[in-house]
């Protein structure tokens, strides 16, 4: 599983931080980037689908590769 | 007496200030959701208020059609020309449109930083526990005004750099702007002690300079100049005012739920890793801000006929109780895993001191729950505040 965050959507609300910090990055504008290139260990997929169900604009996205 | 002329139509005729929907308005929205679910008043201008979660949102983004210039729904009226006024940008950026918008954000936002934030939680934790201290042997606290109101207007103080002592100075200002807003004399009082308060602190730091946000904001340069005294004193007005009020309605509301919702209570007490899930749910339930938007040309929105110059309503807690967006919408449910909510806004107004709120709210339900895991309302009246902030008042509360 692979996931990003659209950098045009995000808007700072530091939900998926909150939720996955091992799989988040947030600057200090709030906003917030995948650690590096988005894989997700297997025992953080259930983190990773959380922070995609709890993000208000819809910013962090599963990649399909 | 009551403060408004009965409403007999909610949906042409609606009014926040009603005494029955500032103490109840889901009732109101759930009504409205499915009958009109955007509707009008021409009460203190033409306003409308929508109640579904896609148009509250989807109006959140069309920041062309709908600007911030005007986010208050009780019109001031005000003689002086806007280039002559103090404030001639009004609160920046919660007050301001791109470009404008962008820039003064960007000065605030690392001030409420997810690392800055972290620094101010243990001054904040030692601030609940005190209080607690104060009252926990007489067995009895007013939730609101003895706990939820002391709480945020120190901890902004100390990051503004002000003293913490005029704490209960600063909350009578708030209160008289935002929730008095209907009242001239109270408003203009209340905007007076404000405006001459930093215009005086502004004052002392061209000489002393301090390491506190007023003086950071003084002496940022943006594209090479300083920026302009209006937008120094118009945004620390805002910190304050945003701040204060309305983190101290979110505690409020919060610690009104678990005095009213035992079950939820004792859970809450007894499995504290559920407080990160609680926060946000707590939070989407009892959203306590509504700001405005002016509509800026003439459109038409969900088939309403929208003209220039006419408010909106950015009803962010009524979309978090919309069962469209949320299963079991009116409910609690405090492990909640799905929690898409827009308590904080949604779009680039995006609440800017949200990181700050979040951990005030944590920490003060933390602080209570360990040292008063059982309590419930004492009987007496709860009061609320409504119009554009809704939180508890007064909220006496009894424990064993």
């Amino acid at each position: 599983m692979r996931i990003r965050v659209d950098p045009d959507k995000c808007e700072g609300h530091a939900r998926c931080y909150g939720l996955a910090p091992e799989l988040f990055d947030v600057d200090d504008y709030g906003l917030s980037t995948v650690k590096g290139d988005g894989t997700v260990p297997p025992a953080l997929e259930d983190k990773a689908r959380l922070a995609i169900a709890n993000c208000p604009e819809y910013a962090v996205e599963e990649l399909d590769d | 007496m009551p403060r408004t002329q009965a409403v007999r139509d909610w949906a042409t005729d609606f009014d926040v200030l009603d005494d029955g929907y500032v103490a109840d308005p889901f009732a109101v929205w759930d009504r409205l959701r499915g009958t009109c679910p955007v509707a009008h008043t021409d009460r203190r201008g033409s306003t409308w208020l929508p109640t579904r979660y896609d148009d509250v949102v989807a109006l959140a983004h069309d920041i062309d059609h709908f600007s911030s210039l005007k986010i208050s729904v009780i019109p001031v009226e005000d003689e002086i020309a806007p280039e002559d006024r103090v404030l001639p940008y009004g609160l920046p950026p919660i007050s301001s449109d791109p470009p404008l918008h962008t820039w003064t954000r960007r000065l605030l936002l690392p001030w409420f930083s997810h690392r800055r934030v972290d620094g101010y939680e243990a001054m904040t934790r030692q601030l609940c526990s005190g209080l607690v201290d104060s009252f926990v042997d007489t067995g009895r606290a007013d939730a609101a005004a003895g706990y939820a109101q002391q709480i945020p207007v120190r901890v902004i103080a100390h990051i503004l750099g002000v003293p913490t002592e005029l704490a209960d100075t600063f909350t009578g200002w708030v209160r008289d702007v935002l929730e008095f807003a209907d009242d001239p004399v109270r408003r203009a009082a209340g905007a007076d002690g404000l405006l001459n308060f930093f215009i005086a602190e502004v004052a002392r730091r061209r000489t002393e300079p301090g390491d506190d946000l007023l003086s950071e904001l003084m002496h940022s340069e943006v594209d090479g100049k300083p920026v302009d005294d209006g937008i120094v004193l118009g945004t620390a007005a805002l910190v304050l005012i945003a701040g204060v009020d309305t983190t101290w309605s979110a505690i409020g509301s919060s610690l009104w739920h678990l005095a009213t919702h035992p079950g939820d209570r004792r859970r809450l007490a007894t499995e504290p890793d559920l407080m990160p899930t609680a926060v946000e749910e707590l939070l989407r339930a009892y959203s306590p801000v509504t700001m405005a938007r002016e509509v800026v040309e003439d459109i038409e929105f969900e088939g309403c006929p929208m003209q220039a110059g006419d408010k909106v309503l950015m009803n962010f807690p009524g979309a978090n109780r919309d069962p469209e967006a949320f299963d079991r919408a009116d409910a609690v449910v405090l492990d909640r895993a799905v929690n898409r909510h827009v308590a904080f806004g949604s779009g680039i107004h995006r609440c800017a001191g949200s990181n700050l709120a979040r951990m005030e709210l944590r920490v003060a339900l933390e602080e209570w729950l360990a040292r008063i895991p059982e309590f419930r309302l004492a009987g007496d009246e709860v009061t609320w505040a409504g119009g554009q902030v809704r939180g508890p008042r007064r909220l006496p509360v009894v424990f064993p």
